[in-house]
């Protein structure tokens, strides 16, 4: 296993104050809290803020710690040192924060695992019935379309015959019913911890070329002119394939178009919408500049007729 | 490989009563009922027995309690927490939204 620095990971120095400590966790746990956080990997980041915490905020774990020496970096090889075995503390009623049992390193679990994981009142963690667990699931806006069937990996906390708390980890393959909306909730009924129901919230990732709101999907057209002005057919992708849509003569940027049904599906299912972008050509040949110098005398159009008044 | 698990999706017309909630959550009631009464769940109906939560209901108790615990905040300041980070989802989303409109 490898040895955590937990004053770097606290970004304190070894003669810090409990108090400098506290201070550096509170601030760190609100960067990194998973229900605050969009920092990247915020959970894996907290969790790592949240052990140090456990250990350095207690007296008794920290002097533990500490005496393993200062010549150890982060990520090197550890082997837990002779004798150790929680030898001369009795990690007692700490005030565990409450993190979620089991999620603590193999490190952290060697140093101050059994002892310490029975003691204190309450544990926390120990619940008599299952609490539903809830994490969330990014789902990419082609599976929300089609449904798609995922894997998902689990840690939860498990007692022993010993009273020890280990972590449990295990992996489900989930089916993604087709058409779930962003921010919905998937209820996975028994496979929380402890018999609980696990509670998925399904975050749809952005999409390349399609905006999502609800069930409707949006997509910018880029059109010419000329096709505004005459009218076209234009192939476009939808989520369930190319279709050909009809741009009316006369169409302008900004326009929307309504394909019927072409978005998420449902009860009702959702739409898709073209929104026309007209692009004009740069005039960098004669040929260009002609036919522009020949629409600027003939054409009567003045784009800012009434804008203004 | 393991089995597949169908899952049950949650839809709007879903409702939780108040034990179901204390169930899902571990929490006492009386803390349930606080975070009713300073806004942060709108259940309708009149009193506790009577009270019908929307399935948003769920992550928000969950989300608080994790605040509360992990942060130190009390429950008024879980919501106000909570509040902000709804309102800071939904400005993204309309960047991203018009970001796009521009024609990145």
């Amino acid at each position: 296993m490898e040895y955590k620095d937990y004053y770097k990971r606290l970004g304190v120095s070894r003669e810090a104050t409990q108090d400098e400590i506290k201070r550096a966790y509170r601030k760190l746990a609100r960067k990194y809290h998973p229900d605050v956080s969009k920092e990247e990997n915020a959970e894996a980041q907290f969790k790592e803020v949240q052990e140090a915490y456990e250990v350095l905020k207690d007296p008794e774990k920290r002097t533990a710690y500490d005496q393993l020496g200062q010549n150890w970096r982060e990520g090197q090889q550890f082997r837990q040192p002779p004798g150790w075995d929680q030898g001369g503390f009795e990690f007692r009623g700490g005030g565990f924060t409450g993190a979620d049992a089991g999620a603590f390193s193999d490190f952290f679990e060697s140093l101050f695992g059994g002892g310490f994981r029975q003691a204190g009142p309450g544990g926390g963690f120990r619940q008599p019935r299952g609490e539903d667990q809830f994490a969330r699931i990014d789902v990419s806006l082609e599976d929300a379309y089609r449904g798609a069937t995922r894997q998902i990996a689990l840690e939860n906390p498990m007692v022993d015959a010993q009273g020890n708390v280990t972590a449990q980890r295990r992996s489900l393959n989930v089916r993604i019913p087709a058409g779930i909306r962003a921010g919905q909730q998937i209820r996975l009924a028994g496979q929380g911890a402890l018999g609980g129901d696990l509670y998925l919230e399904v975050n749809i990732q952005p999409h390349r070329l399609f905006q999502l709101d609800g069930r409707d999907v949006s997509l910018t057209v880029p059109i010419a002119p000329w096709e505004a002005a005459l009218g076209t057919k234009v192939a476009v992708p939808t989520l369930g394939g190319e279709v050909s849509a009809t741009i009316p003569a006369g169409a302008q940027s900004g326009q929307k178009l309504r394909l019927k049904e072409r978005g998420l599906p449902g009860k009702p299912p959702g739409d898709q919408y073209l929104v026309l972008k007209i692009v004009a050509p740069r005039a960098d040949t004669d040929k260009a500049r002609k036919l522009y110098r020949q629409m600027a005398d003939e054409l009567a159009f003045d784009p800012r007729a009434g804008a203004w008044s | 490989m393991a089995d597949i698990i169908e899952a049950a999706v949650i839809d709007n017309g879903t409702l939780f009563t108040l034990r179901e909630l204390c169930r899902s959550s571990g929490a006492h009631a009386e803390v349930i009922i606080e975070m009713v009464e300073i806004g942060l769940l709108e259940p309708q109906g009149r009193d506790p027995a009577d009270w019908r939560f929307p399935p948003q209901s769920l992550a928000r108790i969950h989300s608080t309690l994790r605040l509360r615990r992990d942060l130190e905040v009390n429950l008024s300041g879980a919501a106000l927490a909570l509040d902000l980070m709804d309102e800071v989802a939904r400005l993204r989303r309309r960047v991203r939204a018009l970001e796009r409109q521009l024609g990145e």
